[in-house]
């Protein structure tokens, strides 16, 4: 799980690095059993994340319910797309939520106009927010640093503004956007009335599942997870390909130091500005996917801390790192959503085998950090991480590992990787 | 022309608080190099300063009134704030009444406090860190601040009113020339205005004519070289940054009266003040605090009915919009100093 | 056969055997299968599993406590503990505290964040995870309609919380939706006559308006009410959601010639200017010989605790109120009983978001009784046109054309010296159903279609 990006930029760009002996896809070994692994990370998830049989006290930690699922690998590609910019070129966007957002008003628009099949919504989705960011990037990358930033900000308030407020007649306002049968999908047949649209691949609905029971435990395998998750193994495969192409290397050289690229006479914009699309289309998938699973958009896609909640995510798991985003959005989709449904009663369900005065004071001390106190849970964890692991929840697996194989390859690891980190922020 | 007198004194008074939270944020930001995303929610510690204020002095004990009946027609329970004990209840009235300024007493210390102590337990450990990271943890500090305050007092805005003598609105309408009536404006936000402004000459005459300000600003300008001479540089940093947070408090004691606080305020000022702290230009002072103002006032007319009419919605972007242009227009916004966060 | 075995999920279908598995195809996907009962999450052994999905954080979060509260309280009475509350003045009686149909009554609760969103999320975890079969709750429209087209799809009964604006059960209505909660339309039927009678019928009236759908259809809702009434709009200025300071919207109302300020905010909008019109002086001023009044379409009394002594005389709208029962007598019977319960339990009275939450988790509850069956579609026919009593409202009828309920509105004014901050308002006057009730085909309400209803299988 190591990730060498950091230090790459120190290495030449070899241009015989194609026709180095490769594995599957096109990926060196490493990545390619990176790959392997996630993949089997998301074929498996049903099974992964419901470790607890239902009934049982725990069942309130499973979150391998679709819904959930969905939404983990939907804001890994967010974060994923987010990375590519963020973790290699260093330009931090904070307005990265309004591609997302865009994206899902226009894959809603395409099942509403167009057709109920997911996937000219999502082509859709990624193509508008595509062009939504080449113009947001164009304008914004003439600024770095926090000038960048703010530019980007601005222009994702702009976009959640008026979305909420004048545009709702394409937006739908604070209501949002939801699938009527009366809508004019002029590719599909015309639905009977009073019937709920639902977004379907050629047929086969996204809330489609098969249950697995076994013995106690209960698997769900739902047709829309899957079709994301393999949106999202495609987002990953080309992100790897990303970071270990020239391109990824040119922008790892605009991180370290774009001084020295103007020098030697190449302009980094149009490579910022390529990277700054990509992940603008990341973005868009995103948000075409969310359309996709739930049909319906709001304009709080778009607000600040919809953006800001991204960057978190790609720091938390390990910027500039591989896996590290989808670790980071995995982490905070998990506590908003399961951290929050703890409430009072199912605390007194857990305490229940103590005595009554114990129980009682268990119960007292829990309370405030779950259900409707979970971002103070949050902020803590947020604290911790960034205090004790600098480079986010990657560098915890890390040292989990180092620990693991200290016999074999001693310390060398985990200063290094912090160091590394630290160089490439600079 | 009443309206645009209006429009401006409303301005000035946005801008006042925009230009204390940016003061500070600059302050911190120019001092330690560090993005501090908790500036917010010191503002809003600082208005809690005022409210816990109001709390403590009409602490009371309760009395058991047999004549009159509660809602569920049990005896009613009278709250006797012990401060009527203590001074009778025309003093303890009075007291309560003046409970938002006497609270800056109380604010100013705690706000010092609470800053050094972020300082040198939390940020200290950040300023070699990259920028993301300092993000992160401040941004981690500001939701557990936010929270532990929610827990304390509820999500509802709590109202803590301004001193009667204040609740009245001055006329300026005769001063002016105008018909009497034509501009009235409250007086506290007058007090507000005032406030801000004494507070703002405050920081700047600190920093500019007095010999601890001047070697805060040397080590602003060059950290290495004022260390090199043997000046323990770290110590005054922490209390600039005892003193920004003060700064960002008393912003947020003197709100309370315009707009009853609640637990996230500061997360509504937050965006803003960045906005506010790079159109100004990063690491400005000046800048900051005209950044401030100016967006105070912008934000005023892009409000009024008759540009509303020609630009439906402009109200809701102005700010960004005037963002946008003046950092497309001058690279590090009105008073930046070069190679200040552009990498 | 099923052989029920654990909680809510635990069905096997005989035959899932160890290692083997059987794997069978459902559409929706909720915690329990579809094809044996004909609905989705059918109650499975000797309990029933409600979602209570309502704010726990962001600005409305004490809103949602208080819901959660009535809601728990709702439970408690069903299920036989406490003192039974409204179950004993409510018009039907099949409720008997023992659960519903039998089953003790569980619940499982979310976080709305009042954002559509994560109010969506929250609910499918509730539907997909915990199997619940009704979600209700919520404290915003924009929430209430996000989660009412999700149950509709997924196949459960979503009866909506604190939700006001027009659309919930006008262009978005949906068949698996029901609001017990008054409407925009309503609060400006209520409020025009008693305005007129107040404060005359010649007056100048200028709106500040929150930018979003709940606020534009209150604005028309009240504007075309009051012109009806003879009064004049003298200018609507929309105000954004984020906005704090709304001093600049409230300075060119001293420049205008208008003698009434409708503040068409809620929540926090609704405290902060509200707070920043009596400090311009507002409630002061006198124009064209006139008092100048200010006017909030919909008070949300804990909200207004925010705005402290400015609520003084400001007249506004409410669904109910605690009060009810003791000043207008008998008609409103089951408010004492329930601020009796819910005051005991925890300690002030409750709020009209509390209230209509409470009646909703009792009117499923009937209604499911009264079916003798959990189908959603069953519910739905047995609160089609159901008309009922005793529930703090008067007379009630639960509309067949597009689920809303029509009852009696509050018109309410805050007090000048309130006695404590759950007393803030006194009631003015209810204005009597037939005044308020519309056509369902009414302009603003057109444009949506219920459906029909779906079991999710």
């Amino acid at each position: 799980m190591t990730d060498q990006t950091s230090n790459a930029g120190a290495v030449r760009p070899k241009p015989a690095a194609p026709a180095e002996k490769t594995g599957l896809f096109g990926l060196r070994g490493k990545d390619a059993s990176l790959l392997v692994f996630v993949a089997l990370l998301t074929l498996l998830a049903p099974f992964i994340l419901n470790p607890f049989p239902t009934g049982s006290a725990m069942a309130q930690f499973n979150a391998g319910y679709p819904d959930l699922m969905q939404r983990f690998v939907i804001f890994g590609i967010f974060a994923i797309g987010f990375n590519i910019l963020f973790g290699l070129t260093g330009y931090l966007s904070f307005g990265h939520a309004a591609f997302l957002g865009v994206g899902s008003y226009a894959g809603i628009w395409s099942m509403k106009l167009l057709t109920l099949n997911v996937i000219p919504s999502i082509v859709v989705s990624v193509i508008v927010a595509g062009l939504f960011s080449l113009i947001v990037g164009w304008i914004s990358l003439r600024r770095s640093g926090i000038y960048f930033s703010i530019l980007t900000l601005a222009f994702a308030m702009m976009s959640y503004a008026l979305a909420y407020s004048v545009l709702t007649p394409i937006t739908g306002g604070e209501t949002g956007l939801q699938l009527q049968y009366f809508d004019p999908r002029i590719l599909d047949g015309e639905l009977a009335a009073g019937t709920t649209p639902r977004a379907n691949l050629f047929g086969l609905e996204m809330g489609t599942s098969y249950e697995l029971r076994f013995g106690s435990w209960l698997f769900t395998f739902n047709a829309g997870y899957y079709i994301a998750a393999a949106c999202m193994l495609a987002a990953f495969y080309l992100a790897i390909r990303i970071f270990r192409s020239p391109f990824g290397m040119m922008l790892r050289a605009v991180k370290s130091n774009q001084q020295r690229l103007n020098y030697t006479g190449i302009s980094p914009k149009p490579y910022t500005l390529a990277a700054f699309v990509i992940s603008g289309m990341y973005a868009g998938l995103a948000g075409g996917l969310l359309v996709a699973m739930d049909t319906q958009v709001g304009a709080e896609r778009m607000f600040w801390t919809a953006s800001g909640e991204v960057v978190l995510m790609t720091i938390l798991g390990g910027a500039g790192t591989l896996i590290g985003p989808v670790l980071g959005a995995g982490f905070i989709k998990y506590m908003e959503n399961i951290v929050s449904t703890i409430n009072k009663s199912t605390l007194e369900g857990w305490f229940a085998f103590m005595p009554d005065g114990l129980a009682d004071f268990f119960v007292t001390i829990v309370y405030p950090f779950v259900g409707k106190g979970w971002h103070l849970t949050l902020g803590l964890l947020f604290m911790a991480v960034v205090i004790f692991l600098p480079g986010g929840l990657v560098q915890g697996g890390q040292k989990i590992a180092t620990v693991l194989r200290r016999d074999r390859k001693g310390s060398g690891l985990e200063p290094g990787a912090a160091a590394k980190r630290k160089q490439a922020e600079d | 022309m009443e309206a645009i007198i209006l429009q401006i004194l409303n301005g000035l008074d946005k801008g006042s608080a925009y230009a204390l939270i940016a003061l500070g944020l600059t302050l911190i930001f120019g001092t330690l190099g560090v993005v501090n995303f908790a500036h917010g929610a010191l503002f809003m510690l600082g208005a809690f300063c005022a409210v816990t204020f109001s709390r403590l002095i009409q602490m009371s004990h309760t009395v058991v009134d047999e004549t009159r009946t509660d809602f569920l027609g049990n005896p009613l329970q009278v709250d006797v704030p012990y401060i009527y004990d203590f001074f009778g209840q025309a003093a303890g009235d009075v007291l309560i009444d003046w409970a938002v300024p006497l609270s800056i007493l109380m604010a100013i210390p705690v706000m010092i406090l609470i800053g050094v102590i972020m300082e040198r337990g939390l940020i200290r450990h950040f300023y070699k860190r990259p920028h993301a990271d300092q993000i992160l943890v401040t941004f981690g500090l500001a939701i557990v601040l936010q929270e532990v305050i929610k827990y304390f007092y509820g999500a509802n805005p709590i109202p803590t009113p301004a001193p009667d003598a204040f609740l009245g609105s001055f006329d300026f309408g005769l001063m002016l020339g105008f018909d009497a009536g034509g501009i009235v404006y409250p007086y506290w936000r007058l007090i507000y205005f005032l406030f801000a402004a004494v507070i703002i000459a405050g920081v700047f005459a600190f920093l500019q004519f007095t010999t601890f300000g001047m070697v805060v600003r040397a080590g602003m300008a060059d950290r290495e070289t004022v260390t090199l001479l043997g000046i323990d540089i770290d110590k005054r940093f922490t209390i600039m940054f005892g003193i920004a947070a003060a700064v960002a408090g008393l912003a947020g004691v003197m709100y309370t009266p315009i707009n009853s606080p609640n637990y996230h305020m500061g997360m509504d000022f937050l965006v803003l003040s960045f906005v506010v702290v790079v159109v100004g230009g990063m690491g400005s002072l000046p800048g900051a605090v005209l950044a401030g103002f100016l967006l105070g006032i912008i934000e005023a007319f892009a409000s009024m009915a008759e540009v509303l009419a020609i630009l439906p919605g402009i109200n809701q972007i102005i700010i960004y919009l005037v963002a946008i242009v003046v950092l497309l227009t001058r690279p590090r916004g009105l008073m930046g100093r070069k190679g200040v966060m552009e990498e | 056969m099923t052989k029920s075995n654990f909680t809510r999920r635990g069905v096997m279908k005989t035959g899932a055997i160890a290692g083997a598995g059987l794997a069978t195809p459902i559409i929706f996907t909720g915690a329990s299968w579809a094809q044996e009962s004909g609905y989705l999450n059918a109650p499975q052994g000797d309990t029933v599993t409600l979602g209570f999905n309502v704010p726990q954080s962001g600005p409305y979060a004490d809103e949602g406590a208080d819901q959660l509260r009535a809601y728990e309280l709702a439970v408690e009475h069903l299920n036989g503990e406490g003192d039974g509350g409204m179950l004993s003045t409510f018009s039907s009686k099949v409720l008997d505290g023992t659960g519903i149909l039998g089953k003790k009554v569980q619940y499982v609760t979310g976080d709305t964040q009042t954002k559509s969103d994560a109010a969506r999320a929250s609910a499918r975890s509730m539907i997909e995870k915990d199997g619940a079969i009704m979600i209700t709750g919520g404290s915003s429209s924009g929430v209430a309609v996000a989660v009412q087209a999700l149950c509709q799809e997924a196949g459960v009964i979503f009866m909506a919380g604190l939700t006001h604006a027009n659309d919930t059960t006008g262009k978005d209505k949906k068949a698996n939706g029901f609001r017990h909660f008054f409407n925009s339309y309503m609060s400006g039927a209520a409020l025009a006559p008693i305005l007129a009678a107040q404060y005359g019928t010649d007056r100048k009236a200028y709106h500040l308006t929150a930018d979003y759908n709940w606020g534009y259809t209150t604005e028309e809702a009240i504007r075309s009410s009051t012109e009806a009434q003879g009064w004049e709009t003298v200018n609507t200025v929309l105000t954004p959601l984020t906005q704090t300071d709304f001093s600049s919207y409230i300075a060119p109302v001293l420049q205008s010639d208008a003698d009434i300020l409708v503040l068409n905010h809620y929540g926090g909008n609704m405290v902060n200017s509200l707070t920043n019109a009596v400090q311009f002086g507002l409630r002061d001023r006198m124009v064209n010989g006139k008092q100048f009044e200010i006017v909030v379409p919909l008070y949300s009394e804990l909200m207004a605790r925010g705005a402290g002594q400015n609520i003084a005389g400001i007249l506004g709208s409410q669904n109910w109120d605690w009060k009810l029962e003791n000043q207008l007598g008998d008609k409103y019977i089951g408010t004492n009983a329930f601020v009796q319960s819910f005051g005991t339990k925890y300690g002030f009275p409750p709020s009209q978001a509390a209230h209509t939450g409470y009646v909703q988790a009792l009117l499923y509850a009937d209604a499911v009784t009264r079916a003798g069956s959990f189908n959603p579609c069953a519910v739905v026919e047995a609160l089609e046109g159901y008309e009922f009593d005793g529930l703090g409202n008067g007379p009630t009828l639960y509309r067949a054309e597009d689920h809303q309920c029509f009852k009696d509105v509050v018109v309410v004014r805050g007090k000048e010296n309130p006695e404590n901050e759950f007393d803030l308002v006194e009631i003015v006057e209810v204005t009597p159903v037939d005044q308020v009730t519309y056509a369902p085909d009414h302009p603003q309400f057109a444009g949506g279609s219920l459906g029909t209803c779906n079991p999710g299988a």
